[in-house]
């Protein structure tokens, strides 16, 4: 978890490319606190600037306004080498792998070591340890392109770790993964982040992968960012239209039965796990009618949302609204949810 | 079918071609591989983009490249003389091979290193590799296998060049073919040159293709 001191520090980013017809403006005015040892994602719909975003927490691209403090040292002040150096401690991995096709897995994880300057014996021994880390040590030799997009990532991830790194930027690293290997490229970076302390950036388009494992999120809409906060918090009220839309993607196909009257009821970690919908309805013996439930499981808590059309009866509505909030329940009366 | 004094001709011509088209291509890949490099690294995507550089090199080697190989011969004979001493024979052929050559090789190794993932030359650049580490650890073995097969493809056009110099005097089979078999109409012994250079064009071709084969690491 956080400890308290951030570890990088965007303070009024901005980014315009030149392009033959003229300049597009990318990000505008970013300010973000990443903090040590935090797993926190950077979320938003492909197109709103995130991948820029991450490109320039590592100088791969330049801002054009503002800039990036790294563990305290302004990467806009930096010379070419130094950048170089700095560099070797922000690990990056990416949604294709990005791996040397023509070198084996330990040659690859080697090949941070060699840019740094660790001589041939050191980096392999360092390597195995690391292909060992990632579940990997059989394949040691062999390339690339025999091994599935997950063991692909593996490698990339044990890559990144070799010169022990304060930071591993993920540019979309799951998103060219199906939802199991997904899962467990995530565990695998959860563990890392436990197990090393390595503070991980995650980028993503995917509500479910901040969801598995972010502890705060950053939601950029429009190249700015829209909203910052803990997971949860956003998830249970999020407070812009581009949260909510990130939130609630179905949201949309669910308006037109808001006609009467509907209840959102907010689950945010704390409840029991009783059937608590059913229970109710088997109390006050009237009908209510489901019309959107998304509930996940974060951390071994439920966390999310149902909404219920109410009987038309009024005082019902409210008993059941008060039934539902003695249950340690967030409620609320919604028109339109969405 | 031909006396030994033919054959012996025909020998000799045969080494002499082989000497030019090898000793040609060395030489034009010394310079080549070094043009080809800073086509790609100077490119305004590249990794150390310097437009102006690429433009103006760029001009020159499609300048070179649009002179007619016998025409930028003759024109660099003085050239040829001041190296060699002479513009005679498969040594002096070596100049303008080398300089008809270079520029052609150029584009097969920048298209070559065109080829190499973008996103792997970004992942080494964010694990802070030099530009001068990307193009040794990154571009140069990637493209292996493509650069390979770009060198059949050129040490076979640079056999093309060096029989053609037979025009000029410059020994080897090409020479032989236009003396005997297009001068004096000796049809045969121009059919056995041709032949000779169809075997030294399909052997040199195989050997590029296993080579390139059996450095790739994609499948």
């Amino acid at each position: 978890m956080s400890t308290g001191t951030s570890l990088i520090q965007i303070r009024g980013l901005g980014k315009v490319f030149k392009t033959d017809v003229g300049e597009v403006n990318v990000l505008e005015d970013i300010n973000l606190d990443i903090m040590k040892g935090e797993i926190f994602g950077i979320i938003g719909m492909s197109g709103a600037g995130k991948s820029t975003l991450v490109r320039c927490l590592n100088f791969l691209e330049r801002p054009t306004r503002g800039t990036v403090y790294f563990d305290n040292q302004d990467l806009s002040a930096l010379s070419q080498k130094e950048l170089y150096r700095i560099r070797q401690s922000i690990g990056m991995i990416f949604q294709q792998f990005n791996l040397l096709m023509q070198r084996n897995v330990l040659k690859n994880v080697c090949f941070p070591l060699e840019i740094a300057g660790v001589r041939k014996k050191e980096a392999e021994a360092r390597a195995y340890e690391l292909l060992e880390l990632v579940g990997l040590s059989d394949k040691a030799k062999a390339y690339p392109s025999q091994l599935s997009g997950g063991q692909k990532q593996r490698v990339a991830i044990a890559r990144a770790l070799a010169n022990n790194p304060k930071v591993i930027l993920c540019d979309e690293a799951t998103s060219a993964l199906d939802p199991a290997t997904t899962k467990g490229v995530l565990a695998l970076l959860k563990d890392i982040n436990k197990r090393l302390g390595i503070t991980i950036v995650i980028i993503t388009h995917e509500m479910s992968v901040v969801e598995e494992i972010c502890q705060r999120v950053a939601i950029i809409d429009n190249r700015r960012i829209a909203e910052v906060g803990y997971v949860q918090d956003i998830f249970t009220k999020p407070t812009t239209e581009a949260a909510r839309r990130l939130v609630f993607p179905e949201g949309g196909q669910v308006e037109h039965f808001t006609s009467s009257r509907c209840c959102r009821i907010v689950f945010d970690g704390s409840s029991s796990f009783e059937p608590v919908i059913a229970n109710m309805v088997l109390e006050f013996r009237q009908p209510v009618n489901i019309i959107f439930a998304d509930t996940r499981n974060i951390d071994g808590k439920a966390f999310g949302q149902i909404v219920i059309q109410l009987p038309e009866d009024k005082l019902a509505g409210e008993k059941m609204m008060a039934y539902l909030q003695n249950r340690g329940l967030t409620v609320e009366e919604v028109k339109d949810f969405v | 079918m031909f006396d030994q004094a033919t054959l012996e001709m025909l020998g000799k011509g045969f080494l002499e071609s082989l000497y030019m088209t090898l000793v040609s291509s060395a030489l034009a890949y010394v310079i080549g591989l070094p043009l080809g490099i800073i086509l790609v690294v100077t490119d305004k995507d590249g990794i150390k983009p310097c437009v102006g550089l690429n433009r103006i090199l760029g001009v020159i080697i499609n300048l070179l490249r649009s002179v007619p190989f016998l025409i930028l011969a003759i024109t660099v004979i003085p050239v040829t003389r001041f190296i060699t001493g002479t513009s005679l024979g498969p040594t002096a052929t070596i100049v303008p091979l080398v300089i008809g050559a270079s520029p052609f090789i150029a584009r097969m190794v920048e298209s070559s290193l065109k080829d190499v993932d973008k996103g792997v030359i970004e992942a080494a650049q964010s694990m802070g590799a030099s530009p001068f580490e990307i193009i040794y650890k990154v571009l140069l073995p990637e493209a292996r296998p493509s650069l390979i097969l770009g060198a059949a493809i050129s040490v076979t056009t640079i056999l093309g060049y060096s029989a053609m110099t037979g025009f000029v005097g410059g020994g080897g089979l090409g020479d032989i073919a236009i003396r005997y078999g297009y001068y004096r109409y000796q049809t045969d012994i121009m059919l056995v040159t041709v032949a000779l250079l169809v075997i030294i064009v399909q052997v040199l071709q195989e050997i590029g293709m296993k080579l390139a084969k059996i450095g790739d690491k994609r499948k």
